[in-house]
């Protein structure tokens, strides 16, 4: 994403919330509190570029995937697509809408659906759309097929008769028949062996590619983020704390979440490790359903003030394209 | 010596074949060392530790051959009551999921309790204040009043560290770490891997940690074994390993991480196509398959384990041309 030219926002999110209800009782269900699993997120995503979104397990990360997508109904916020606000679509709208934005989930095994052939579970969402006839069906198959780098006769066996790498393949070329512009990637790589993990982020970046594709690509292993992104943004708690280019988030990073959490991935070099100053984080994340008063890092943050227990730090653009809420973070220019 | 392990092989007999898990394998590790192991899912990490221990379910497993020297004895000729002595006592394990091997419905004062009971006599106001003690060496907050806790009410990384706390409660000279952090988050997993290492300082025991993550590795252990298939196809101290990479599979493996001083837009390397089925193992290389460098002998006859210096070995046909002028993975 360098040049000059100011690129295009495909997908811009204001104000994003997801609270999902608690509730308690057996027979009259009453609402004693809500999980803050998404708590007023906002980014956008340029046309052609991948953003990565990392934080920990539980931080919100699926969640603001799925609210995006409506996969989810969100509790707050706008969702622009393409200039068009998502949120407020109809149902039938949206499934229009949805062809062009779909999602590859990180579980191989469980997202395809063992009694179908492969065949079958490509060409399902596209006799859906009816994007497709019958008598193309086969011929589109084969050519998503060999897209993600199977072999066509694949389209007639099954699920289970294949690795956990290939699976993932077949969950992609299904995402691609409906020839989406945005891909929400979830963890698409988690699961997988490590000689596999390249293979499949090669498989995107190459689709991207002659695709022209848009993605969010959502993952907890930083070094693999840092290596497809073009920018990140870090999740702690429901909240964004920090969102910018991904030279910049390594070279450069602000928020002491941030700092925290990349000096804690292990580097795959020895040397390097040897001589690495580690920032260990005290305690566990606090629950989504109760987050501190103030900044929702507080209770671990080892440069917490008085201040960051009352008030809540805003998302600020602290230097171009660089964004933090931290209270301690000063912008370094005035724009 | 602490422990020798020659030869090990262990195989499944199952319905759907003969699995062969681990097929030859031979290591040492001595008081104070950390070893890592590592390799991709199924290539026989668990089993080559399990079956030393003797935790392999017979049937469908058997230990088919080999010898656990451990402290002088073999391991692998004690009978059940004996082992049962050496297994937390001498050696502790823990495990990918604390859950499977804490006790849902008793309290971790109680979990721990019992083990000192076990192996110190330790009962009573002393057990308790032990226990107390070792759950404050890994760190958990306000550690007296956790003690009367179940396991529910802990978090995943409280859970494993109380993992930590009962593991080391005896003082084990070696502690066996199963993909111990895993399933944590980053954060976490630093905290727990930091752990281990300020009690390793204290107590000098030994490490055996398995894992699939090339960076925990450079962060936490000496040497580092790598296994394909059930067989190791190279063993060596950890900046060798790293620095100077003698299996084609090895090479491909560090080649297909992504690199902090990379450029943008390179491509990373990739092994093509996926390990073998243990049940019908190729004749052969078993890397064979996937490999850039195979060459005709490679397809028939299995390499030996054989030195390229002191403390490296390699299995590998080719493994005088790898990474000396011979192909190279690209450069990223
Ligand atoms: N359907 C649901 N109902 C209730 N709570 C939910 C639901 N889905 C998610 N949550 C809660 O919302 C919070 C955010 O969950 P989410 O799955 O988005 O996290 P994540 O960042 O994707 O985590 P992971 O890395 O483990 O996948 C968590 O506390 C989770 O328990
Ligand atoms: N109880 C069992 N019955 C049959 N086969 C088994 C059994 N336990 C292990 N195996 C097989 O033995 C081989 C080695 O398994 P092992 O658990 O040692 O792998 P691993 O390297 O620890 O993998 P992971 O990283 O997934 O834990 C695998 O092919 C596995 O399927
Ligand atoms: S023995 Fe042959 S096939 Fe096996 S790793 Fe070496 S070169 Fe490759
Ligand atoms: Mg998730
Ligand atoms: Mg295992």
């Amino acid at each position: 994403m360098s040049g000059n030219h100011k690129p295009k926002v495909l997908l811009s999110v204001q104000n994003l919330k997801k609270y999902f209800p608690i509730r308690q009782g057996m027979v009259i269900r009453r609402h004693v509190g809500d999980v803050k699993a998404v708590d007023d997120v906002s980014f956008d995503i340029y046309e052609g570029e991948t953003l990565g979104l990392v934080g920990e397990s539980g931080c919100g990360k699926t969640t603001v995937g799925r609210t995006l997508l409506r996969l989810y109904e969100p509790t707050g916020g706008k969702v622009f697509f393409d200039g068009q606000d998502i949120t407020r679509l109809s149902p039938s709208e949206m499934r229009a809408a949805r062809r062009k934005m779909q999602m590859i989930f990180q579980d191989p095994y469980a997202s395809l659906n063992p009694r179908m052939t492969v065949g079958n579970i490509i060409s399902e969402p596209m006799l859906y759309h009816r994007i497709v006839s019958r008598a193309d069906r086969d011929e589109r198959v084969r050519e998503l097929l060999e897209m993600v780098g199977l072999r066509a006769y694949f389209a007639k066996r099954y699920p289970h008769e294949f690795s956990g790498g290939q699976r993932q393949r077949i969950g992609i070329a299904r995402s691609l028949a409906l020839e989406p512009s945005f891909i929400v990637c979830d963890e698409p790589i988690s699961a997988l062996d490590v000689s596999i993990q390249a293979q499949i982020v090669n498989l995107l970046e190459e689709l991207q590619d002659t695709l022209g594709l848009t993605y969010l690509f959502i993952a907890h292993d930083l070094s693999m983020v840092r290596h497809i992104s073009d920018r990140i943004a870090v999740m702690y708690l429901g909240k964004i704390v920090e969102l910018t280019d991904r030279n910049e988030l390594y070279d450069n990073p602000l928020h002491p979440y941030t700092k925290a959490l990349l000096s804690a991935v292990p580097i795959p070099d020895p040397v390097i490790e040897e001589q690495r100053e580690i920032i260990e984080l005290e305690g566990d994340v606090p629950s989504p359903s109760n987050p501190p008063k103030g900044c929702n890092f507080n209770t671990r943050c080892p440069l917490a003030q008085p201040h960051c227990f009352e008030a809540e730090p805003p998302l600020v653009e602290v230097s171009p394209g660089h964004h933090v809420a931290c209270h301690l973070v000063e912008p370094t220019e005035t724009a | 010596m602490l422990l020798e392990v020659e030869n090990l092989v262990t195989r499944f007999y199952t319905s759907e074949g003969v699995v062969h898990a681990v097929n030859g394998v031979s290591y040492n590790i001595d008081h104070g060392e950390t070893l890592a192991i590592v390799g991709e899912s199924g290539c026989g990490k668990s089993v080559s530790v399990r079956s030393i221990m003797r935790l392999i379910p017979q049937p469908p497993g058997k230990i088919e051959s080999g010898r656990v020297m451990f402290k002088g004895r073999d391991l692998l000729g004690l009978n059940d009551e004996q082992i049962r002595k050496v297994r937390g006592n001498e050696i502790a394990m823990i495990f990918q999921d604390p859950m499977t091997s804490l006790n849902p419905v008793l309290t971790i004062e109680r979990q721990i309790t019992e083990a000192l009971e076990q192996h110190w006599k330790m009962s009573g106001a002393a057990a308790t204040q032990r226990a107390a003690e070792l759950l404050e060496m890994v760190s958990i907050p306000n550690a007296r009043a956790r003690l009367k806790d179940y396991p529910y009410q802990f978090s995943g990384g409280m859970r494993q560290r109380a993992m930590v706390a009962m593991a080391l409660a005896c003082e084990p000279d070696l502690l066996i770490a199963d993909e111990p952090t895993t399933a944590l988050d980053v954060t976490i997993q630093s905290q727990i891997v930091n752990l281990v290492r300020r009690l390793q300082q204290q107590t000098n025991m030994a490490i055996i940690w398995i894992t699939h993550d090339l960076g925990v590795v450079a962060r936490l252990a000496q040497r580092v074994m790598v296994m394909y298939a059930g067989y190791v196809i190279e063993a060596a101290p950890v900046k060798e390993l790293y620095g100077n990479p003698r299996h084609p599979y090895t090479l491909g493996l560090l080649g297909s991480l992504p690199r902090l001083d990379a450029p943008p837009n390179t491509r990373l390397f990739s092994i093509p196509g996926q390990p073998p089925d243990q049940v019908a193992l190729p004749e052969g290389c078993p890397f064979a398959p996937r490999c850039h460098m195979v060459i005709e002998r490679c397809l028939h006859e299995m390499p030996p384990e054989e030195p390229v210096s002191e403390h490296h070995h390699v299995a590998c046909w080719r493994k005088d041309d790898v990474g000396n002028g011979g192909p190279r993975v690209r450069q990223s």
